[in-house]
């Protein structure tokens, strides 16, 4: 009990000795997370949009995203080494930014599709009955009628990088991995927990503030 | 208006859906396209405004193949209504109704004038429903949002599948009543898709009868009840046409060819119909009221005579006989 109670304090003092160079690492992350989910969502939601228009592609595409998903996390950053080391990218940035952008297609790419291909017959029956041409009834009907299952993918997407982004640190991406990775290296408790903390910290604000852009961003109509 | 000239569409290999089907609707008429589920009739419909294609023959919209017309174009210029469903759930009232004049690029201020203008149409209060959401509306209410959003660039042409299907039956014999007051006025060219003879009659000024693609029977209806073409017509049309057929004929009508019976009866003793019910209304009510007879009264709620069943069979018979064409109401 006491000697709980003195690793909490202790972890307290380390989060207060270090906040700088943890709010860096969390900088770090953010922003390695953040532009791969960018990317991510700029390559599966037009991709999932895409695939309802030829189902052969579909089931080809969901189960190739769905066998990079079962890929062990750090397998998939091993294996990214010896690919970019070819342009002399092997370690850092770039490795990592890869390997979290092919690891969020599944839950994006599968979102949207399930959401487009969903969409209630009698209404996308009604876009094309008033005129609407393959864009006008994407952008004013089929999506925002969808959003709040593609935002669900999305937010699937963000958690899971936010947690697997530990991994960057171990081929020299940066970020709150780095906290974990020296920690067990040096056999230092409170450091693989401050890094555990923040990294869930993390998580749970940036699902809360999707959750409040899904609001957002989701039509009165259906909510 | 619009003509069917020969059209088959069969799906996949071999499966005829509307097999050889030629009928011409003509300006201003309610055309309905009447028969069993899987009769072929919505895919007839459909076929119109390009949303199936069409495998053989050819529809001609004011005298141009809709094949050589711009499919977008095309069904901008024909109002489509479905069941209450066809809304899109993340517009507004206001946004649903005039959708086709955002999509043709109408201004700010006509677009306004026109909601409210459609809106009057159909009794709903402007202001209240601007920023509502379909749903928040109720079946009926939806239904008409339906109708006059289909109405909204005053097409020429509609086509309404089923469009009161989803209704509880008396809200829609209520909008029912209200679209055909509505048709009276603007004299819209319509293709109406229904599995309900009740509705056929009551909607159609000529009904289409199909049955597995082909076309059984296109008349009036008082030409389908009382002269069905085949065994499928009057099977469908039911062991009751001719009760039916009474829904057809008002008491106006009847006055055209006998003077009414001259009443000595007081007023309020008997039962009383205005001149503009229908047949089948009045003996209803003789039958109702336990009398021989009804009053039939005016405008003015003054009685000028009365009806009685031996007046109604023999006006019926008379018909039968001389065959002749009957006005649609």
């Amino acid at each position: 009990m006491g000697n709980s109670e003195s690793t909490f304090w202790r972890v307290i003092d380390y989060f207060q000795n270090n906040i700088d160079w943890i709010l860096e690492l969390t900088v770090e992350h953010v922003v390695l997370v953040g532009s791969a989910i960018i990317v991510a969502i700029l390559i599966g939601v037009p991709l999932g949009i895409y695939l309802t228009t030829n189902e052969q592609l579909a089931s080809t595409v969901l189960n190739i995203a769905g066998v990079i998903m079962t890929i062990p996390s750090i397998a998939l950053f091993g294996i990214m080494v010896p690919i970019f080391a070819v342009i002399n990218q092997g370690i850092g940035f770039v490795p990592a930014f890869v390997a979290l952008i092919l690891y969020s297609q599944l839950p994006i790419i599968r979102n949207t599709y399930t959401a487009i291909h969903n969409v209630n017959p009698q209404i996308r029956d009604a876009a094309y009955g008033v005129g609407m041409n393959t864009w006008q009834r994407l952008f004013k009907v089929e999506i925002p009628n969808t959003i709040p299952v593609i935002m669900a993918g999305v937010r699937t997407a963000v958690v899971l990088n936010i947690g697997i982004g530990v991994i960057a640190a171990f081929i020299g991406a940066g970020g709150l991995g780095i906290l974990i990775s020296q920690g067990i290296t040096r056999g230092y408790h409170e450091m693989i927990i401050s890094g555990a903390i923040a990294i869930s910290i993390l998580g749970i604000t940036a699902d809360l503030f999707l959750r409040f852009l899904q609001r957002l961003l989701t039509p009165k109509g259906i909510s | 208006m619009i003509q069917y000239k020969n059209v088959t569409k069969v799906y996949g290999e071999d499966v005829t859906a509307v097999d050889q089907v030629s009928l011409d609707v003509n300006e201003g008429e309610i055309v309905v396209l009447l028969g069993p589920s899987g009769c072929g009739k919505t895919t007839l419909l459909r076929m119109v405004n390009g949303l199936e294609s069409v495998t053989d023959g050819d529809i001609t919209f004011n005298g141009e193949s809709i094949k050589d017309l711009n499919e977008i174009e095309l069904r901008r210029k024909i109002g489509y209504v479905i069941q209450s469903n066809g809304l899109f759930p993340n517009m507004t009232i206001e946004q649903n109704v005039t959708v086709v004049p955002t999509l043709l690029g109408w201004s700010k201020e006509d677009k306004k004038k026109r909601y409210e203008e459609l809106m009057e149409l159909v009794g709903l209060d402007a202001e209240d429903y601007r920023k509502r959401y379909p749903h928040e509306l109720s079946g009926g209410q939806q239904q008409r949002i339906g109708v006059i959003r289909a109405l909204a660039a005053d097409p020429p042409a509609m086509l309404m599948d089923e469009p009161f299907g989803a209704l509880d039956p008396i809200i829609r014999e209520r909008v029912q009543d209200e679209f055909l007051a509505i048709q009276r006025e603007l004299n819209k060219t319509i293709l109406f898709v229904s599995h309900d003879i009740d509705e056929a009659i009551k909607m159609g000024d000529k009904i289409a009868l199909m049955k597995d693609g082909q076309l059984m029977q296109y008349d009036k209806p008082s030409q389908i009840l009382q002269n069905p073409a085949n065994d499928f017509v009057a099977q469908f049309v039911g062991k009751d046409r001719m009760v039916k057929s009474l829904t057809i004929h008002r008491i106006e009508q009847l006055m055209e060819r006998y003077d009414l019976l001259v009443s000595s009866i007081e007023k309020g003793e008997i039962a009383t119909v205005s001149k503009s019910s229908n047949l089948r209304d009045v003996l209803s009510y003789i039958l109702e009221s336990k009398q021989q007879a009804v009053h039939v009264v005016d405008e003015n709620d003054e009685v000028i005579g009365q009806v009685d069943f031996a007046l109604v069979n023999q006006y019926m018979i008379d018909l039968a006989d001389s065959n002749e064409p009957v006005v649609n109401p």
